[in-house]
């Protein structure tokens, strides 16, 4: 592999993670969505240049799906319900900025760690992608704890998702059983999201997860 | 291709899963659904006799065929049970025909996702049914679409996706592992290949990959601290769903677990899985064990139980060794058998009292001899006293215990004794005392709650030779 090929894999890459960032502290669901589509598209940008250099065409189908369900259908769809909604508001956070970027930086660093570490074997490309990979979930996992707005929980998981394709497109060869099925099950878990949003709505006059909360468990 | 068993294990819910969501009639569905389960539960029987051989996607050997026929019959006595269950909620109006027509899809379909991630030979094809099987629960347990029902749901969807995008993590994982030594391809995400060459692969990725798994999969089995969604889940969707969650799914997810485990196993240079699972197994089952104390709500307080015994079984399978593994085996079967028994009754008690609140219901032997009595065999069963199925294999785990790791096995049976005590507390003022709660006569269907039951006792009393043959060679087989 040239110089080049893993440069522009090794940025593709960074960039995800540090979309993730710029994810974190978001307080407006306009701007969280619009960051998101660029998630989505750097997502597609990253998994096409490795169907280019790992030669491998079906990667490319992979890389349209995100392209046009994520980071198009996804984000005008969610467009629609959030004025639907009327919840074109702030977004309220459970901790602020600064933690969470404090936090973010953690669990980057956790995983660099941890996946430069087990990794030895393997080739560079494929470590460094894994543990980008898994700084994005981390920070996707970190976003939905972070935040208590529903919409922007489903945000949380579908970047979290974006780095688990990062993280399948980065293994070289692996079957495209799997990158297909990742695809599928996020269309799935999205159109269940919308019904489930609808019905909250219809239910609650919120999508407030913390309100939500309090109808919560034990009957008295 | 010809028609096998294996297909049809897989076929039969999935063609039923189309022919009922465009039917209709609930009346005819809901026999269709019975009739789906039968034919799929002959299927899954006559594994036994005649198997294909493993394919690329597909395999059935005797670890999973256990698993099938656990699941199908239990499929198929919920689906039973759920005829008469559902008649009551159509006539209480809880749900309308349309959702009836979507809730036995969606069964169709759930038992196509369980029997696939049990037959799947591709740790890929394995998530992917398992994440579907996540996806169709989450829609069942939201189908009453009340405050409580929708968070329920939400909180298991989220929860449950988070769950398995670590597994799926984890999974790539695997690949990366295998990759180097068996190339890259289908091959290197195959279960009959990778245990034959995990020996093999880099320790440090597997470690890694298997914290993954055990975090992501662990959620679905319910371990604590991952268990959060299950009694919300249990308590708030519909009883037959309750009963197929406990009964089944969690069964699913553990199987899992348990293959992946056992290609630890053959790297002598990886960690050792069993630690792990032990110490999850004891933190849910005590955590589980005091839990029970404060339940209000009946269908919790058996969610909060099957928490409690998923911890006794990981536990075992933990420990590992033959006598360890197939106490955890029994437990699992057993454990399968009573709790969805005592959801079936349950699930009536709750209809006739119009009511889940335990302060609600009293003196149940009284106004309902049977669903009171049969709830207190259960109770009996699940708590784990003789001569029922459940003493024996706790006490296999608990005696194997002993002799390996006493000072484990002094947790373990602080643990299942506070979780007894709880267990009686509750259903003293359930089934005994001044009757309270309405009294209308129970539109039941008690045969699939008896036959459970009386597979429990048989179990206890005399299990056949052939029986305890089956389950040494299985136990032998997880290592």
């Amino acid at each position: 592999m040239s110089r080049i090929d893993f440069d522009i894999a090794h940025l593709l890459a960074g960039l995800l993670v540090l979309i993730s960032f710029l994810e974190l502290y978001q307080d407006r669901l306009y701007a969280l969505l619009n960051v998101f589509a660029a998630h989505a598209l750097v997502l597609a940008a990253s998994v096409a240049w490795q169907a280019f250099i790992q030669d491998a065409p079906h990667l490319y189908v992979t890389a349209a799906i995100a392209l046009t369900f994520k980071a198009i259908i996804i984000p005008v769809a969610l467009h629609r319900i959030i004025v639907r909604l009327g919840i074109h508001r702030e977004i309220e956070k459970v901790v602020g900025v600064g933690t969470a970027m404090l936090a973010g930086m953690g669990l980057v660093a956790l995983s660099m760690v941890v996946m430069l570490r087990v990794t030895h074997g393997a080739a560079p490309l494929a470590r460094e992608d894994l543990a980008f990979a898994l700084s994005v979930v981390l920070l996707g996992l970190l976003m939905m704890v972070t935040r208590r707005n529903a919409v922007s929980q489903v945000i949380g998981f579908m970047s979290l998702e974006n780095g688990l394709v990062l993280a399948a497109t980065g293994a070289k060869g692996m079957p495209l059983v799997v990158e297909i099925s990742v695809a599928f099950s996020i269309l799935i878990a999205f159109i269940v999201i919308g019904i489930f949003l609808f019905r909250i709505r219809e239910r609650f006059d919120t999508v407030d997860v913390q309100v939500i909360d309090r109808f919560r468990g034990e009957r008295r | 291709m010809t028609f096998d068993a294996l297909t049809g294990v897989l076929l039969i819910p999935a063609v039923a899963a189309a022919l009922l969501a465009a039917l209709p009639d609930y009346r005819v569905t809901a026999w269709l659904n019975v009739a789906a389960t039968t034919l799929t539960l002959i299927c899954a029987l006559s594994l036994f006799f005649e198997r294909p051989p493993p394919g690329a996607y597909l395999l059935v050997d005797d670890l999973n065929g256990t698993f099938i026929v656990l699941t199908t019959f239990v499929g198929f006595t919920t689906s039973v049970f759920s005829l008469s269950y559902i008649g009551h909620e159509l006539a209480s109006g809880r749900l309308t025909p349309p959702f009836v027509r979507f809730y036995h899809a969606m069964y169709q379909v759930l038992m196509f996702a369980m029997n696939l991630a049990l037959v799947a030979n591709n740790i890929g094809l394995m998530w992917v049914a398992i994440e579907l099987a996540t996806l169709t629960t989450v829609l069942m347990v939201g189908i009453y679409r009340t405050h409580e029902a929708l968070e329920a749901a939400w909180k298991y969807f989220i929860l449950g996706s988070v769950g398995i995008g670590l597994a799926l993590f984890g999974t790539i994982l695997i690949y990366m592992a295998a990759r180097p030594v068996m190339g890259e391809g289908l091959d290197a995400m195959q279960w009959t290949m990778l245990v034959t060459r995990a020996a093999a692969f880099d320790p440090a990725l597997l470690n890694v990959a298997f914290v993954f798994l055990l975090l992501g999969y662990g959620t679905k089995v319910g371990l604590a601290p991952l268990h959060a969604w299950l009694p919300d889940a249990h308590a708030e969707g519909p009883t037959p769903i309750s009963a197929v969650l406990s009964g089944l799914l969690l069964n699913v997810a553990l199987y899992a677990l348990l293959r992946f485990k056992m290609l630890l196993a053959v790297n002598a240079a990886a960690l050792a899985p069993g630690p792990l699972m032990v110490t999850l197994g004891l933190l849910s089952l005590v955590f589980a064990a005091f839990m029970l104390y404060r339940r209000r709500d009946i269908k919790r307080l058996f969610a909060y139980s099957s928490i409690e015994h998923m911890g006794i079984v990981a536990f075992a399978f933990g420990m590992g060794g033959p006598i360890a593994n197939f106490a955890g085996l029994l437990h699992m079967t057993m454990h399968s058998l009573t709790k969805s028994a005592i959801f079936f009754a349950v699930g009536h008690i709750a209809q006739v009292k119009g009511t889940q609140r335990i302060a609600d219901m009293g003196g149940l032997t009284e106004t309902h001899p049977v669903l009171g009595w049969a709830l207190i065999v259960g109770v009996v069963a699940i708590a784990g006293l003789p001569p029922l199925g459940i003493f024996m294999s706790e006490f296999l785990v608990v005696s194997s215990t002993f002799a390996r790791a006493p000072l484990l096995a002094i947790v373990l049976v602080f643990g299942i004794l506070v979780g007894v005590a709880a267990l009686f507390l509750r259903l003293n003022s359930i089934a005994f005392g001044e009757p309270r709660g309405p009294s209308g006569k129970a539109q039941a269907s008690y045969v699939p709650m008896f036959a459970h039951l009386a597979l429990v006792l048989a179990a206890g009393i005399y299990m056949p030779p052939a029986l305890v043959a089956w389950f040494q060679n299985v136990a032998g087989l997880l290592g």
